[in-house]
């Protein structure tokens, strides 16, 4: 099926957000809100109409970049389908809550504008086919994420959130883009399910490893898992708008959906099994144990979103149909039930001014409402076994499928298979805890008056509006499950399977159901642990007391700085000669490694001229001087030393019969000598002061080793000819050519002219350069 | 640069910068065939020039040279470009020379080539920003001492 209708649904809500700062500017008559809501909603009905059991995949394509392959390649199956749903619908509850969250005086248009980027970049996610355009949505989702938690950009923690979430997503992003490099380089194709048909090629291929680790970190910074979760807490300085959308229901799931796209591809490897299920299942147990202790309401549920996406993550790990399944179906319910509880933690924020779970309590009174949402939300969350609670099915579809794991063998893997049901079970535990904790915290116990800013008071209607939607989802899925099976989760679940899959969705499995027995050991081990909660809470000073993921991330970000700020000033000192130094030695190192390296050293007598006495009588001369020079305590006899180094060179152009070299060396080097004592002669009178023998010895070393460099260098070119000068075409044609008899002018002017031409252009600015800086000094005084 | 007072420097001046005016201009045209051309006829002048400023000091050779050598050099830069784009109207490519006998009044048969042009600018150049350079120091450092004379 073609449909040409799917760019624009991912593009509408990018194309709205150039226009939202114009209608941004009527804020006060009407909220931005309201004039951009249609868009997500008009979204939301599209894609409602795939919906059915007759569903078919659809695709459309777009040439982007062709000689690379790349295309914007939108193609919908039954997981996109899925995502796509969540996200447009609850960024139309999301949009519609937030009109009455943020008052007129935010900034709004900016609000809206990185909220509909990233709901743009999302459906981009999730619906390409192309796996450089999908990496190119992923990283503006990481983008626009960071703009909308450092919406408050005046408090310092929300900058803070912003640049840890930033560096964390965005390094998972980069590894990404290795393992995408990687996957097209191995397959030679760009498309998703042309890498899905190859995947026996990926799994044998030699970089199978790299691309299972780049794709799995950047699935793991994306969801938060284990150990990368850290930057989701953070994260809840956003609006809670944003927390309710992105860190709750859509973003986070990002890392998930590639899991599950990708899983057909790596479904058979040992390995993506073993490391998925440890980090969901480490995850799941890590953040519902780290979730009880949190004070914030949207600390806990930051956690508990954590935990949850673990648990997520390890059932798209086990593999097996019916986990595959579950963990679909558990993506959809996480996001009713978790995107209610975010919004109502925001009205109770709104309306009491507080998120501080010890200063709440005893709100039921003033927020029933809110309370009835909060109970389903909670109690879903934790999986009572309740029959309108969504959360519960997929709580005991994970207890199921974690205790029917098998197909792989190794005694590693059996003893993990043992190990798997039991943290399942631990994790759950905590998760009933702060359920409970979350609800009973809030809107039971006594009412501390003097505590909150605010009277409390129930939200306006329509605030309510969207957490009771998706309160409705919650029950909906939980009454008719199955009314969603057939239409919906069974076509995500064939495709992240890749096969069929067929389930019905129990409530009731009987007394002696396993997977049940689990939930109610959950359930009994939650209320007493809750009812003790004041009695163990201490044992958070022990585990994890002073170790902490954050400090391993702040200490990393502080040393970062700290050791390329050192390393910069220790080589960056400001010293010339230290410059120098790394110069020369940098070109010593090279270039006698590479002759080294390449035996190239090249040394024979037989095409030498004779040596006669006066050259070796010139060139000791020469020497001495150099050396005399180097010794040379006064600066001016130093220069006139110097001077007889040059003379000697222009005797030395006379025995070589040049005398045009001779007679210009003769002249310029008086100039320069003449120069050099007029220069020389206003300096203000320095004294070397390093003098020590570190030094000296340095100097020493380097510009010898540079001396034998050069010479070597010298030897080994005279001997390594590889073709006749082109000097014997000069001297055969310099007059029928050039129209003189001597060569050297006749090249200089004529066979060579442009060469002469811009060297005289450049003596020219060097003139330029000398007035300019004699003539026209701002500070006449300065020396 | 201060008036020297030699009276040796300033009678030998007189011979010397002559001949050695007369000298850069043979290195000049002699560049073709022997050795020589623009460069180092350029400095040769300058070094005549230089050895007048020396002796007879800045204002009085100013006056009797009135030349800017900065507008000097540029006139060379000119020239000599000037002399590369003349054979691109004759359709030849940049910087190309032809050369030919010529007869010409008073000296006769002579070898005339384009190349001397560019020769020319080069020397110009060569001779513009050798002054540039060494009148722009010395003139620096004199102005520098009167003031320190001042305070």
């Amino acid at each position: 099926m073609e449909y040409i209708h799917m760019v624009y649904a991912v593009f509408a809500p990018l194309i709205f957000a150039i226009i939202i700062p114009f209608l941004s500017r009527i804020k006060h008559k009407v909220h931005t809100g309201w004039l951009i809501l249609p868009v997500p909603l008009l979204i939301f009905i599209y894609f409602l109409q795939f919906v059915g059991s007759d569903f078919e995949t659809a695709r459309q394509t777009i040439d982007w970049i062709p000689s690379l392959n790349i295309a914007l390649d939108f193609y919908l199956d039954g997981l996109s389908l899925l995502f796509a749903l969540l996200i447009s619908g609850i960024g139309t509850l999301v949009v519609l809550y937030s009109i009455y969250y943020l008052n007129k005086e935010e900034q709004l248009g900016h609000f809206y504008t990185y909220l509909y980027i990233f709901m743009s970049s999302m459906l981009g996610v999730v619906l390409s086919d192309n796996v450089f355009v999908l990496y190119t949505f992923w990283e503006f989702t990481s983008l626009s994420s960071f703009l909308l938690i450092g919406y408050w950009h005046y408090r310092e923690k929300s900058r803070y959130g912003a640049l840890k979430s930033m560096l964390i997503t965005v390094l998972g992003g980069f590894s990404l883009l290795g393992g995408v490099i990687l996957l097209t380089i191995e397959t030679g194709t760009t498309s998703i399910r042309g890498m899905i048909e190859q995947a026996d090629l990926i799994v044998n291929s030699d970089y199978f490893l790299f691309i299972l680790i780049f794709l799995l970190l950047g699935a793991f910074t994306k969801s938060a898992q284990f150990p990368f979760h850290i930057w989701l807490p953070d994260a809840m300085e956003a609006p809670t708008p944003v927390s309710a959308y992105l860190h709750s229901a859509t973003m986070v799931k990002a890392g998930i959906y590639l899991m599950a796209r990708f899983s057909p591809i790596f479904s058979e490897v040992p390995l993506f099994f073993i490391i998925l299920s440890i980090f969901g299942l480490v995850t799941l147990a890590w953040a519902s144990y780290m979730a009880v202790r949190q004070t914030d309401l949207k600390g806990i549920l930051a956690f508990s979103t954590i935990s949850q996406l673990g648990m997520i993550m390890a059932m798209l790990g086990f593999g097996t149909s019916y986990a595959v399944f579950a963990a679909v179906f558990h993506i959809l319910n996480h996001a009713t039930f978790k995107g209610s509880l975010f919004m109502v933690a925001g009205i109770v924020d709104h309306e009491t001014g507080s998120r501080d779970i010890r200063k709440l309590g005893g709100l039921m009174t003033f927020m029933p409402i809110s309370a009835t949402l909060a109970i389903f939300g909670t109690f879903s969350m934790a999986g009572v076994p309740l029959p309108f609670l969504n959360g519960f099915y997929s709580k005991e579809m994970f207890f199921e499928s974690a205790l029917d794991l098998g197909g792989y063998s190794g005694s590693f893997i059996e003893s993990l298979i043992t190990v798997i049901p039991i943290i399942a079970v631990v994790g759950s535990i905590f998760t009933f805890v702060y359920s409970m904790y979350l609800f009973f915290g809030t809107f039971r116990g006594e009412y501390k008056e003097s505590e909150l800013p605010k009277k409390p008071h129930e939200a306006p209607f329509m605030m309510l509006v969207p957490p009771m939607l998706l309160v409705i989802g919650v029950m909906v899925i939980g009454l008719f499950p199955n009314m969603f099976n057939q239409a919906l989760i069974t076509h995500s679940a064939d495709a992240v399977y890749g096969d069929e899959v067929a389930k019905d969705i129990k409530f009731w499995h009987g007394w002696d159901s396993p997977a049940f027995q689990m939930s109610l050991i959950v359930v009994a081990a939650g209320i007493l642990l809750y009812l003790t909660k004041n009695k163990w809470h201490h044992i958070y000073r022990v585990i994890p007391g002073r170790f902490n993921f954050n400090r391993v991330y702040d200490w990393m970000v502080e040393k970062i700085e700290s050791v390329s700020n050192r390393i910069t000033t220790a080589y960056m000192t400001g010293s010339l000669r230290l410059y120098m130094i790394l110069i020369l030695t940098a070109i010593i190192t090279i270039t006698a490694g590479a002759i080294l390296i390449s035996d190239g050293f090249n040394f024979e007598v037989q095409d030498l001229a004779p040596i006669t006495a006066p050259e070796v009588i010139v060139a000791s001369i020469m020497a001495i001087a150099a050396i005399g020079t180097t010794v040379a305590r006064n600066r001016i006899a130093a220069i006139l030393i110097l001077g007889v180094v040059g003379y000697g060179l222009a005797i030395l152009f006379v025995m070589y019969s040049a005398p045009d070299l001779a007679l210009t060396q003769l002249i310029i080097e008086t100039v320069t000598v003449v120069l050099f004592l007029l220069c020389f002669y206003h300096l203000p009178n320095l004294t070397t002061n390093n003098n020590s023998i570190v030094h000296k010895g340095t100097n020493v070393l380097v510009s010898i080793g540079y001396g034998v460099l050069m010479l070597v260098i010298g030897v080994t070119a005279y001997n390594s000819r590889f073709a006749d000068t082109i000097s014997n075409f000069f001297m055969e044609n310099t007059y029928e050519l050039g129209g003189g008899h001597n060569a050297v002018n006749v090249i200089l002017v004529d066979f060579r002219g442009i060469d002469t031409l811009f060297e005289v252009a450049v003596l020219f600015g060097a003139a330029l350069g000398i007035f300019a800086m004699i003539k026209l000094r701002q500070d006449k005084g300065a020396k | 640069m201060k008036q020297s007072n030699d009276l040796i420097l300033r009678t030998t001046t007189q011979i010397i910068a002559f001949m050695l005016l007369g000298f850069s201009v043979y290195l000049f045209f002699a560049g073709h065939n022997a050795p020589g051309g623009g460069f180092i006829g350029g400095l040769m002048t300058s070094a005549a020039i230089i050895l007048m400023y020396m002796t007879y000091g800045f204002e009085k050779i100013e006056k009797i040279i009135p030349i800017n050598f900065r507008t000097l050099t540029v006139t060379g830069l000119l020239i000599a470009v000037l002399a590369g784009m003349g054979s691109m109207l004759f359709g030849a490519s940049f910087l190309s020379h032809a050369d030919g006998y010529y007869h010409l009044p008073l000296i006769g048969e002579k070898h005339l080539a384009t190349a001397l042009i560019f020769d020319l600018g080069v020397y110009l150049v060569v001779v513009g920003i050798t002054l540039t350079i060494i009148l722009s120091i010395a003139t620096d450092s004199e102005d520098e001492s009167n003031q320190n004379v001042g305070v």
